[in-house]
């Protein structure tokens, strides 16, 4: 028999167990190792965190046109201010903005549409971003049709041209990427060799000389009769150069698909293209999105080299902007600008691929 | 059913093209054709063109005079020097900033990888920090930031900052003292060389007895104090037969010591800062990669920590730390290449840039650059190969 009267009535756990001060104790001071790392951790931090804030934020100008506007106790966001549109943009005209504005606002709009995993359509879209878009794209921004003025290319820059230049080397490598694949892992060894002595060589050398090659070498290789443009040059390098990375993505893809699957469509009957088009390459290219996601930013942090050869992308921009005589001594500024826009970018598609990565490996993980 | 329509008569063959061997000879044979075609057209135009703007092939201009000075040289370079020299002291320079650079970016990645790991909140978080900041940034941007606005933003040479009236940092660059090497010196590397000789065999003897009969001497720690100690000891022996050359302020800069100019500073500091949030992350992923059962087995066995730690965790953990370890090794090389965009005389900058635009022998020029590169990879793959074969798992 129980007498209700000797039960001890339930207590609240003592404050040392619960609540902030045992997090602490826990986390941070427990063990006096532990407390030595968190008090040079807590010193490291005051002594990043505060000048930055007081630099970046507290003692920062914003508001202004010209260099007078700027009190030299702060960060001097007026030079962004001032520059931003040629930081997007480039040398593109200012009346003819509208056009690289479509194309962003497409470029975006395809790109949520194609990672939300809830929106409809996704092949229709996939097709429609791969082939149509491009040609609306060209169409918009080089103009000669419909009217609309001719801008060349030597005019593109900023954002703008970062972004282009990424997205064309990574379409562009892609097809070239499955084919170099597939031919690695062919059993007829002169297609294999080939293969792998084209993958070897770019995976072997710096982009830079890559990028030095296609602008000084690309020329003697073609017809004298024939002028390529100088923006085509750098695409040409880097999609080539892109597509040997894409190819190992693409074989660590195709190597995680079990050989059951390629034997039992071979039984069924299926010619090797078959196989590889209805089965191999459905369940790997899946597999394979996180890797490519990946291979996508680190072609986007290169594209920063193209200035080295004398295009304009964001970097670039930002660097003949500190040149400019009106602004010198704005050097932190820019680079401070230019680095977080680059960090938003690559940060996001890496969470991406974090997120792709778990929900693709669910049925692996413990 | 032998009247099924798929019953072909004994004797007649398939036509070609269904003949797999032989229709994977066919599109061989074309493949090979197409890639010679595609050459040949290459090779003449080249031809065409090289001789339609009076370039000559060959690699005689290697031995022409350069007639340019190179800011940072590890051998003698002047520039009366030839353009084949200008490749060497472009190699060295590429050399250096990529040795000393994985030298830094190894400590700084591990430590960081580590401390990611730490059950301490706040250093775990300021890891986690470090990691996406730095990987998140172009590379070049990274330099750029170090050379223009860290380095060029330094005082002049007569407002330098000083750390102890030894060591001055200024807008020329870092200046150090060099030591000076009497006779008698060299005696301490000999010593060095005997004492590492001396471990290894401690290690390999220690290790045969303590299969042998179960005892054993802390070999590692002893090794420690013979390599150290013993040059040390040497060294006071012979009187310390070493003298430091401090760098001096005479008129506007700095004469004596060791001058280490800021295009290198920046661009090592880049290399490795970048390189470092890459390695940190290989680290990580290596020790999670080793289930938990593992290090639960060698305490059940009553291993004491730091053997848990070195004879089941970090064995195992290398396994999977070291080959993308050695290919982020490879990228921090490749990288260096970036140097060009600030003038640090590396092979692309000194003989693919400044020696290219002098001669204008573009294909000579690039082909010997890429031919460098490959033949590292090459090198560090084969390293690769070798090391995945001698660990790995050994499956039925």
């Amino acid at each position: 028999m129980i007498h209700n009267q000797t039960i001890i009535k339930e207590r609240p756990a003592p404050s040392s167990s619960v609540g902030a001060v045992a997090w602490l104790r826990a986390n941070l001071f427990n063990g006096p190792i532990n407390t030595i790392f968190t008090l040079i951790g807590l010193y490291v931090l005051y002594f990043l965190v505060v000048p930055t804030v007081q630099w970046a934020f507290l003692n920062a100008d914003w508001i202004g046109t010209t260099r007078d506007d700027c009190s030299r106790e702060g960060a001097c966001w007026v030079f962004i201010n001032a520059r931003f549109t040629q930081f997007i943009y480039g040398l593109y005209p200012r009346e003819e903005i509208w056009r690289a504005n479509i194309v962003f606002a497409g470029f975006f709009t395809l790109i949520a549409w194609l990672a939300i995993p809830r929106l409809p359509f996704k092949r229709w879209v996939a097709v429609f971003a791969l082939v149509g878009f491009p040609i609306v794209a060209y169409v918009l921004l080089h103009g000669g049709y419909f009217d609309l003025p001719r801008v060349s290319t030597h005019r593109w820059g900023g954002l703008m041209l970062t972004l282009l230049l990424a997205t064309v080397g990574m379409v562009g490598a892609l097809p070239i990427g499955i084919v170099l694949a597939l031919g690695r892992r062919s059993d007829m060894p002169i297609v294999k060799s080939f293969c792998v002595v084209f993958i070897e060589f770019w995976r072997g050398v710096p982009l830079i000389t890559v990028l030095f090659m296609a602008s000084v070498m690309l020329p003697l290789f073609l017809p004298s009769e024939m002028n390529v443009d100088r923006l085509v040059r750098a695409l040409i390098g880097l999609t080539l150069f892109q597509s040997a990375y894409m190819a190992e993505v693409i074989r660590g893809g195709l190597q995680a698909i079990p050989k059951g699957q390629e034997e039992a469509a071979a039984a069924l009957g299926m010619t090797y293209w078959k196989r590889m088009g209805l089965i191999v390459l459905p369940q790997a290219l899946k597999m394979m999105i996180p890797g490519i996601v990946n291979t996508f930013i680190s072609l986007f942090k290169d594209t920063t080299l193209v200035m080295i050869i004398g295009l304009f992308d964001l970097l670039g921009i930002v660097q003949a902007a500190l040149a400019d005589s009106r602004w010198l001594g704005f050097s932190l500024e820019g680079y401070v600008f230019a680095a977080f826009m680059f960090w938003i970018f690559c940060f996001s598609m890496s969470r991406y691929s974090q997120y792709l990565e778990r929900k693709l490996h669910t049925g692996h993980k413990r | 059913m032998s009247a099924s329509p798929n019953t072909r008569p004994a004797g007649h063959k398939p036509p070609f093209w269904r003949d797999r061997a032989k229709r994977a000879l066919i599109f061989q044979l074309l493949l090979v054709a197409a890639v010679a075609a595609f050459l040949l057209y290459i090779v003449g135009n080249v031809q065409d063109n090289l001789s339609s703007r009076g370039i000559t092939t060959g690699f005689g201009f290697l031995s022409n005079t350069a007639g340019f000075g190179i800011v940072q040289s590890l051998i003698d370079y002047s520039s009366q020097s030839t353009y084949g020299r200008t490749f060497f002291v472009g190699l060295l320079n590429t050399l250096l900033v990529g040795g000393l650079g994985v030298l830094a970016a190894t400590i700084i990645g591990f430590t960081v990888g580590i401390a990611r790991l730490s059950p301490n909140w706040l250093l775990a978080r300021l890891a986690t920090a470090y990691i996406e900041t730095f990987r998140n940034i172009p590379l070049l941007l990274q330099i750029f930031f170090w050379y223009f606005a860290v380095l060029r933003t330094l005082p002049s040479a007569r407002e330098s900052m000083a750390f102890g009236e030894a060591i001055f940092l200024n807008v020329r660059g870092l200046y150090l003292p060099q030591p000076l090497f009497e006779s008698g010196f060299g005696l301490i590397p000999v010593t060095f060389l005997i004492a590492i000789i001396a471990s290894i065999a401690l290690v390999i003897w220690n290790k045969r007895r303590h299969e042998a009969t179960g005892k054993r001497l802390p070999a590692y720690w002893i090794s420690f104090v013979v390599i150290f100690g013993l040059p040390l000891l040497v060294l006071v022996a012979t009187g310390v037969p070493v003298t430091w050359e401090m760098p001096e302020l005479r008129g506007f800069n700095f004469r004596g010591g060791i001058t280490v100019i800021p295009e290198f500073l920046a661009l090592w500091l880049a290399l490795s800062i970048y390189t470092a949030s890459f390695i940190a992350e290989i680290v990580r992923s290596g020790i999670q990669a080793i289930s938990h059962g593992q290090t639960e087995a060698a305490q059940a066995l009553s291993l004491p920590r730091n053997l848990v730690l070195r004879l089941v965790v970090i064995p195992q953990a290398l396994r999977v730390i070291i080959p993308p370890l050695t290919s982020q090794y490879l990228n921090l090389i490749k990288n260096s290449s970036l140097a060009t965009a600030i003038g640090y005389p590396d092979l692309v900058s000194v003989f693919a840039g400044t020696t290219l635009n002098q001669t204008g022998q573009a294909i000579e020029v690039i082909a010997m650059t890429m031919a460098v590169y490959l033949t590292i990879s090459l090198l560090v793959s084969m390293f690769m190969n070798w090391f995945n074969a001698r660990v790995a798992l050994v499956e039925r």
